[in-house]
């Protein structure tokens, strides 16, 4: 009995991929949308230096990744559980053997791995195109990149509770993640005017860039700065917390 | 054998009582229709069963289990067909069947499950290019590929046409046939009548009837109708068969005819919808 979970985690696992690369919007805005970004914004750098004295290339990059994660992780997975609940595809699946928790693992994991896969793709292309350097640290990068998409998957999964209907759902969830890329540096510089700049610094996106910023341009260890780390978490946790109290499997509209 | 036992079961939403103390059992194998008009509770009765919903008052049990703590043992024995419900557009009828299946640990064979709900020949189809009574089957062959002893259906054919509403029965019949338990719930009293072994009638919350359709029918008198120098008369008797000897033998006697001669016998329609007058608000 013990390992039945396990077969239906790889079999959630299995049916998540498949339904996220046959469906080819979230394939495309989810996965190729950022990947497209970085080859135009990348185009635009070319061999510019930030006042630091990094290639622009590389910060947009390290900013890259984290609209990458607060895409794949916040965004996606928020549409995809609104999208779901209000199909009555929750509300279906909870009817069926499938445990709760195994759901959501599966889900969880299976934006990591699309995530992951993308920063492969990113970390690829700026090799190939615009001379950018491979991690200095994979692994501390590597744990980096799970944890900010996971932290992000939680406030994802919060926010689904917070959105009515399925029309509405990219709506909402873009509205906060366009404008918090860019406050955060997303694309490029962060020098927007103090009150801007104040609601990027309650955001986790900033701290999360930041974090990725320290690792892939200084080769620091992700610890060196607990507080922005602390931040991350802490959204990621609030996250969970919003969910597990307002979290519904069955459709708010009709 | 019981598959469904109901005592008292109370339900209310915010104050406002669904469900007001109902009592029913279901055997195994039986096919058992809820009737009533909307809002009358039969979904929500349905849905405390499935273990959606937790009951405020009362005794449930559903298959030895009590739905209401949602145990794994349980949801591989049920199958459940909502009302509305959609899926992901992309994928083909058996990836659909195979990604559900997946979830039972002893399920039907996919092809065969997709054969009995009648779209072998949509197999590797994608759901976007079904038509809405295929949609319907897949939902079926969804609730039954778990191969499951008990069946929801919580309003199958709510929006079909007369066609596609036959196709349907014709499906549930064949559940049937497979041995499966069945609880529908239906607004429609022909499909009660044409589907269900037996039927409870549900209005504003209670059971006001419940037997087999033909008795729900049965105590009702017989209805004489002719017309007597243009004027419409209207009989109601115990014995039709008398009545109706004496009435033709008069008119034959004095050489007329009875115009628009009717002997019609309370269909389950009209005993339905005195009982939601009655019991209505």
């Amino acid at each position: 009995m013990k390992r039945v979970p396990v077969r239906l985690y790889l079999h959630q696992l299995r049916t998540e991929q498949l339904v996220f690369w046959r469906n080819r919007e979230s394939a495309f805005f989810i996965f190729a949308f950022p990947v497209m970004l970085f080859l135009l914004l990348g185009s635009l750098y070319g061999d510019d230096r930030t006042d630091e004295g990094y290639a622009g290339t590389a910060v947009l990059l390290a900013g890259m990744l984290g609209y990458g994660a607060a895409n794949t992780g916040f965004a996606g997975l928020a549409i995809t559980l609104v999208v779901r609940r209000e199909y009555g595809i929750l509300k279906r699946i909870r009817s069926t053997p499938l445990p709760a928790a195994t759901y959501f693992a599966a889900a969880l994991t299976s934006t990591l791995l699309v995530f992951a896969l993308q920063a492969l793709v990113l970390f690829g292309l700026g090799r190939l195109l615009y001379d950018t350097e491979l991690p200095g640290r994979p692994l501390s990068l590597a744990f980096l990149v799970v944890f900010g998409a996971a932290a992000f998957a939680g406030i994802g999964i919060g926010t689904s509770a917070l959105i009515r209907s399925a029309e509405g759902s990219s709506a909402v969830v873009n509205f906060i993640l366009l404008p918090m890329a860019f406050l955060s540096g997303s694309f490029g510089g962060r020098d927007y005017p103090r009150v801007l700049e104040a609601i990027a610094d309650v955001l986790p996106l900033k701290y999360f860039i930041d974090l990725l910023r320290d690792v892939y341009l200084e080769q620091e260890s992700p610890w060196s700065n607990p507080g922005s780390l602390a931040v991350v978490a802490a959204w990621g946790l609030g996250g969970l917390v919003l969910a597990f109290r307002r979290f519904g499997w069955e459709p708010r509209e009709r | 054998m019981t598959a469904i036992s109901v005592r008292d079961l109370t339900k209310s939403y915010d104050g406002v009582e669904a469900v007001r103390g109902i009592s029913f059992d279901v055997a195994a194998g039986e096919v058992f229709g809820l009737l009533g008009p909307n809002g009358a509770g039969k979904t929500t009765t349905v849905e405390v069963l499935e273990g959606y919903r937790q009951r405020d008052g009362g005794e449930v049990e559903v298959l030895g289990y009590d739905p209401g703590r949602a145990e794994r043992g349980f949801r591989e024995r049920i199958g459940v067909v909502l009302q509305s419900s959609e899926l992901w557009p992309g994928l083909t009828v058996r990836e659909l069947h195979r990604i559900f299946a997946g979830y039972y640990e002893q399920p039907r064979d996919v092809d065969e499950t997709i054969d009995l709900v009648g779209l072998a020949h949509k197999r590797d189809a994608r759901l976007k290019t079904l038509s809405g009574g295929q949609k319907r089957r897949i939902d079926l062959g969804l609730a039954l590929v778990g191969d499951p002893e008990l069946v929801f259906l919580d309003e199958p054919t709510t929006g079909f046409d007369p066609a596609a509403r036959r196709n349907a029965w014709e499906l549930v019949r064949s559940l049937r046939g497979l041995g499966k338990t069945v609880l529908l719930t239906t607004h429609y009293l022909d499909e009660a009548q044409q589907l269900a072994d037996r039927v409870a009638v549900l209005v504003a919350g209670e059971i006001v009837r419940i037997g087999r359709p033909s008795e729900l029918t049965a105590s009702s008198k017989a209805e004489i109708r002719y017309r007597e120098g243009g004027e419409l008369r209207v009989v109601e008797t115990d014995e039709p068969t008398q009545l109706l000897h004496e009435l033709t033998a008069a008119a034959l006697a004095e050489g007329r005819e009875l115009d628009g001669l009717e002997v019609r016998r309370a269909t389950l329609e009209d005993v339905y919808l005195d009982l939601v007058d009655e019991g209505g608000p």
